[in-house]
Formats: structure tokens, sequence, C-alpha cells
């Protein structure tokens, strides 16, 4: 499998704090499905944002696709392909409408506004989401929300998908719904969760990140 | 407001610079309206020129850093400066000069220094009193001079939840780039840069009222109660009767030397 996301030795600390990732290596190929452990507070959020460059490391580097990412251009370029999905919905969704949401992002990709809702509707289609299509966005429920900004993201059609803490505040229902997309997504799955019982149904690789390093457990 | 909440200063050193560091700030902000009342009603230079040399005094017993409070008031020049360029062309009066067949006016000419040295004194006084306060002490001030509660609620709210609202719009404009977003001169960058800001005052006017929710669980009525220790010292009315020759000096000034309406 070739790689399709490739952190190495990440050096990481917020101005005026104590370094978070000191030395944190991360290999995702394609179509790997990778859960990443660790207590509150150790860095597995800033690492998913180090790795679509929204971050810049203070050390290490991040290679996409075979290709170095340093700059905000090749940075650019990757977040065409590894999709980020937040821990807080409201941070994502900011269009008036689900389908304006689920546009914006085919938009930046370059498509035309019938390609876009086109692409949108397919994964709304997907997802089983069509009945949300002209809803206002803040005011669906929390439940749908996440689902919503998950369809945002897949409306790009990511290689790698980046998912945190999906499942927070999540009813048993809507858990399953987002349980029942991801098993069904052939592609990359990178999960930051505190949530046992939801990654053992993945089947995931866990990894645990523990004073600012990665390592299998 | 934005210039003068930017910085408050820190305690400067020197006796009489940690003296002015100690004014009371319901004096402070008292002080610079009488002293705005005052010097927007002088016309003689020689007044004026004395409230401006006040500031000036003040500025450099007060043992600030004069060049980032000279900025800002130079600053608000920029925001007269037109007004006072095309004064002197727009004002009838006896001729001055002409430029490009445009004639100024003595009058003019006369009206537009009243209005420059009326405005900078004024500034200067307000970046140096209560410019130098901290922002919420300055909210606390105002409520203790009897200014509607709601007026300084709206101050002491903006003090407290600007820094969440940046934090919030630097998320979705994270959030933005993530999917792929960067700005560029057409209609999607100008109709989600809309919807970013659209979104963020649907929030804060959410946020706002679960915030004031939260309040009224735990007994707010309309009112915040203000903590401080403010405490009118004797060093103080010194300060006020210096004020006060200082305001009577300047009228008396006006009164010899004004050139009646």
């Amino acid at each position: 499998m070739a790689s399709a996301l490739e952190l190495e030795g990440i050096h990481f600390a917020y101005p005026g704090r104590p370094s978070i990732l000191a030395g944190a290596s991360l290999t995702v190929a394609e179509g790997d499905r990778i859960a990443l452990v660790g207590p509150n507070g150790s860095g597995k959020s800033t690492l998913l944002r180090i790795a679509v460059g929204l971050l810049r490391p203070n050390a290490g580097r991040v290679t996409g696709f075979g290709r170095p990412r340093a700059s905000e251009a090749e940075f650019q370029d990757l977040r065409r392909d590894v999709g980020l999905v937040f821990q807080d919905p409201d941070d994502q969704l900011f269009c008036p409408t689900v389908i304006e949401d689920m546009a914006f992002g085919p938009l930046n990709l370059g498509q035309s506004r019938a390609e876009a809702l086109a692409t949108s509707e397919a994964v709304l289609e997907e997802l089983d989401l069509m009945h949300l299509r002209n809803r206002v966005t803040h005011h669906l429920s929390g439940g749908e929300k996440r689902l919503v900004t998950l369809a945002t993201v897949l409306a790009m059609r990511p290689k790698v998908l980046l998912l945190d803490e999906p499942t927070n505040a999540l009813d048993p229902e809507n858990a399953a719904r987002l349980l029942s997309i991801l098993r069904g997504l052939d592609i990359a799955l990178v999960l930051v969760s505190h949530d046992a019982a939801f990654r053992a149904q993945l089947e995931l690789r866990e990894m645990r990140l523990l004073e600012g390093r990665l390592a299998a457990r | 407001m934005v210039f003068v909440l930017a910085e408050p200063a820190v305690a400067p050193p020197g006796f009489l610079a940690a003296g002015i560091a100690r004014i009371d700030p319901r004096f402070r902000v008292a002080a610079v309206l009488a002293f705005a009342l005052v010097v927007s009603q002088l016309d003689s230079f020689a007044a004026l020129g004395l409230a401006l040399a006040a500031g000036l005094a003040l500025l450099l017993a007060s043992g600030q850093p004069a060049r980032p409070v000279l900025k800002r008031m130079a600053a608000m020049d920029g925001f007269i400066l037109f007004m006072l360029v095309l004064l002197p062309f727009t004002t009838p009066g006896t001729p001055l000069f002409t430029l490009w067949g445009f004639g100024a006016s003595r009058e003019g000419m006369r009206d537009a220094l009243d209005i420059l040295l009326t405005a900078n004194a004024v500034v200067l006084m307000v970046l140096l009193l209560p410019g130098t306060l901290e922002p919420v002490t300055l909210g606390h001030a105002l409520g203790r001079l009897g200014v509607p509660a709601a007026l300084v609620n709206l101050l002491l709210f903006t003090v407290r939840y600007i820094t969440v609202l940046e934090s919030e719009y630097q998320r979705m404009r994270q959030a933005m780039r993530a999917r792929a977003f960067s700005a560029r001169t057409n209609l999607h960058t100008l109709v989600s840069l809309g919807y970013l800001v659209g979104m963020m005052l649907v929030r804060a006017q959410e946020r706002s009222e679960r915030v004031l929710q939260a309040m009224k669980c735990r007994g707010f009525t309309g009112a915040l109660p203000l903590i401080d220790t403010m405490r009118w010292r004797r060093a103080d009315t010194a300060w006020a009767l210096g004020f006060a020759a200082l305001l009577a000096a300047l009228v008396a000034l006006e009164v010899a030397h004004g050139v009646g309406p």
C-alpha cells in the first residue's frame, strides 16, 4: 500500500505553553484505518490540525501523497484530498442552509455551481440525509449537525478522512448511523475518539499518543 | 474606542508619574468630560494653545512613552484631515491666497486651525486620563458615575467576549481552509465571507441568549454587581483642584483674548 499521509518527528508547542508534541510520527497508508487515543490535552487534535497544515509544527515533516508539504500552497493542495471533520460541528457549518454548506467544498475544488449541487445532492443521497437539504444549519439538532459536517467533508471526495471526536454528544441512534457511514467508506480514516465501544466496532489500528509521541498499542 | 482600549499602560516609574497612575478612575472620566466641554467652546488661540500644552505636559509627567500616544493622536488627525484641508476653500471671507483658481479665506484657515487644536487637545487628554485605564476599570468608573447600567454592561460584555468571538472566527476560518477555501476575487469568496460574518452574528446572538439565561439562573436582573476598590484619596482632591484651576485659566484666557461672537 502506498502511503497517503506521513508525519515524521513532529514537535509542537502552543505559544507560551509547554511542548505538546515531541517527535510524534504517524504513517497513514491508503485505505488505512487508525484510531488515535490518549488523555485529554495530549495533542491528538493538534496532530490532526498539523496534518492538514492548519498549524505548523516547530520541527518535523509532513508528506502527503509522496510530496513534502510545508508551504501554505502545498497544504492547500493537500486539503483537497485530506478532509478534516472538526470536533465542534458549529465551527464547520457557517452557511445559511445545508445544501449551501455542502456545496462550499466542491465549489472550492473548482466545480461549477451545477456540478457542486449535483455532488452535494449525491452525497446527501448516499448518506440518507436528503431530507435535511434545505434545512437552516443552525436549527439542526446536535446529531444532525454532526452527520451534516461529515457529509460536507465527504462531498469533496477525500482520500483520507480525519475525524476529531465524532461521537461527542451523539445519541445512540445517530452514533449507529455514523458508524454505518464510516464502515461503508473505502478511504483511509484517522479517528480521534475516547469512545472505546465505538472504536471497537470499526476495526481500527490503535495508536497511543503519550508524552508527545505515538506508539502502537 | 479601539484606540482607547488598545493597550492599557503599565505603571510607569517616577514619583509624579506614580501619582498620575494612581488618579481615581472616576475623576479621570469626569475631568476629561469637563475638559472636552470647555475646550470645544474656546476660540482664542492662546487658550487652545494652553489646553494642548497642558496635555503635552501631562504626557511628559506621566512618564508614558510619548511616541505611541502621539501616534494614536495622529491617527485621529487622519480622520479629520480632509475636512481641515477643504475648510479654507469652502469658508467665505477675506481671500488669503489662491490655489489652482480656488481662493482660500483667512476665516477658513482660522477655523481649520481652531478645529485642529481643539481636537488634538481633547484627544490627547482622553488618551492620557481614561485611556490608560484597564477597560474593565473604565466600565466600573462609568458605572460609579451614574452612566446607565445597560451601557456599562455593553462595555463590560464587549471586553469579556471579544476574544471569544475572535477565536470563534479563527476556528471557522480554519474549518473553511480545511475545505480548500482560499480568498480570491470572485463571487464565491464574497458569498462565503458574507456567510461567515452572518453566521458569527447569529451565533453571537444565540450565545448572548444562552449567557443571559445562565445569568438569570443565578439571579441577574439587569445590573452587574461592580466589585472594585475605588477610594477617593486626598491626592485626588489635589488633582481635582489643579484641574479646575486649568479650566479656569482656559476660560480666563478666552475672555481676555477671545474673538467675541
